[in-house]
């Protein structure tokens, strides 16, 4: 439907759980008579947040509206007045579902890091590599956002993690709601490691939180070392870019001083780490970032 | 792109708020630094508005620039982008305008 790239969020979203192979589908509001908060929850699981008013409406008035009208109605009534204020934020309903998600990690001093780049610059392999490495030390859960297939969340089960694979069919970017069905399959440890990995695409998982401690962004150096002036709105959001597949760097034209300078040029916070899943250069202070903001993540008090 | 779920958000919410009733208008506010096309949503929006109650309604963005204060020396800068520099040279600045995202408001047909 949409002509710039084909996202179209009337699509079926399939969850998969890599363990069971249990299923389920969520419907997206497909049509504007869909009401906004109607998807399907097979597991009878009720989501009563995702309501968009059932904390603001006032019922002080004495007679009974059982058509549930709306408080923004409610003040024109009786008047000749055609306009009505709304004053509402586009994405609220995400945003609220997202800090559920967050309150929910963070009662369980979960770390879950939401991983975003461009298709190919390796985040599964990334992912596969860290899991190896680090499974031993830390348990990690992945929830994996892809358009079609199971491939990314069974190299992921390969490597020794529980995975789901969110498809998203023709979305570009995985939603709050989303995440929250991938734990109800996951039920992620106290303690434990999230990994998130976004659909592939530098524009549009910029605007969805997920809820997230941070955004981390992957670049390869096979892309170019511009892409932080070109896609500011990722690289602004994450706290850490990552620039993958350094051993390559020698056969191609990309300046890692440049890159990082452009990338501080968007976000003077924003830390950098150069690594090579394939070789394991770098590695060491990827783990080590993993380990601080886990801590950081544990409640003083744990500590 | 992700303009074709914002405005079926927007379509989702004013369809709710407007209860049944027609609806005539709608005003976004939508800020430059938002990262949202105000003519992908122009696109899109009569094609999700079809058969809804908000079919045939007008569809008025108001854009908002992107307006930062410095913190460092206090002034105010106004942002083409994301990011961008103070006339003293500093990076530091906190946004105060152009991120918005919202529906203004609606105009319902009178009985």
């Amino acid at each position: 439907m949409c002509t710039t790239c084909g996202c179209d969020d009337g699509a079926k979203i399939t969850v998969t759980n890599l363990q069971t192979g249990q299923q389920d589908h969520m419907e997206r509001a497909a049509s504007p008579q869909a009401h906004p908060h109607d998807h399907h929850h097979g597991d009878g699981h009720h989501h009563g947040h995702d309501h968009p008013h059932d904390h603001d409406h006032p019922h002080d008035h004495d007679h009974h509206h059982d058509h549930a009208e709306s408080p923004a109605l409610a003040a024109v009534a009786g008047l000749h007045a055609v306009t009505v204020d709304l004053e509402r934020a586009i994405l609220d309903k995400n945003d609220r579902l997202a800090e559920r998600n967050r309150a929910w990690f963070e009662g369980r001093e979960i770390l879950a890091l939401n991983l975003v780049s461009s298709s190919g610059a390796g985040k599964t392999t990334l992912l596969e590599r860290t899991i190896r490495d680090l499974k031993s030390e830390i348990a990690i859960n992945v929830i994996e956002g892809d358009q079609q297939t199971l491939n990314d969340a069974e190299r992921i089960k390969a490597a020794g993690a529980p995975a789901v694979q969110v498809n998203t069919g023709t979305g570009c970017h995985l939603e709050a709601d989303m995440v929250r069905r991938g734990l109800d399959f996951l039920r992620p440890a106290f303690g434990s490691l999230l990994m998130i990995e976004n659909v592939g695409n530098l524009v549009c998982p910029a605007l969805f939180d997920l809820g997230e401690r941070a955004k981390v962004v992957v670049l390869s150096v096979t892309e170019g070392d511009d892409k932080p002036l070109k896609y500011p709105h990722m690289f602004k959001a994450a706290e850490l870019m990552i620039i993958s597949k350094i051993d390559l760097a020698p056969h191609v034209d990309f300046d890692l001083d440049r890159c990082e300078a452009m990338a501080r040029e968007v976000n003077p916070g924003i830390r950098s780490i150069r690594l090579s899943a394939r070789t394991g250069e770098g590695l060491g202070d990827w783990y080590e970032w993993l380990r601080q903001a886990r801590g950081s993540a544990a409640l003083p008090a744990a500590e | 792109m992700h303009e074709m779920g914002i405005t079926q958000s927007i379509v989702a919410i004013v369809v709710e708020q407007a209860a049944g009733r027609k609806v005539t208008r709608v005003t976004l506010e939508i800020g430059k630094l938002a990262a949202v096309m105000p003519d992908a949503i122009r696109f899109c929006f009569d094609v999700v508005a079809q058969g809804s109650a908000l079919d045939g309604a007008a569809l008025d963005i108001v854009e908002i620039p992107g307006r930062a204060r410095c913190l460092d020396c206090g002034g105010e800068v106004m942002l083409a982008e994301v990011f961008g520099h103070c006339a003293c040279g500093s990076r530091r600045l906190e946004r105060l305008a152009g991120e918005e995202l919202n529906i203004k408001s609606m105009e319902l047909e009178t009985a």
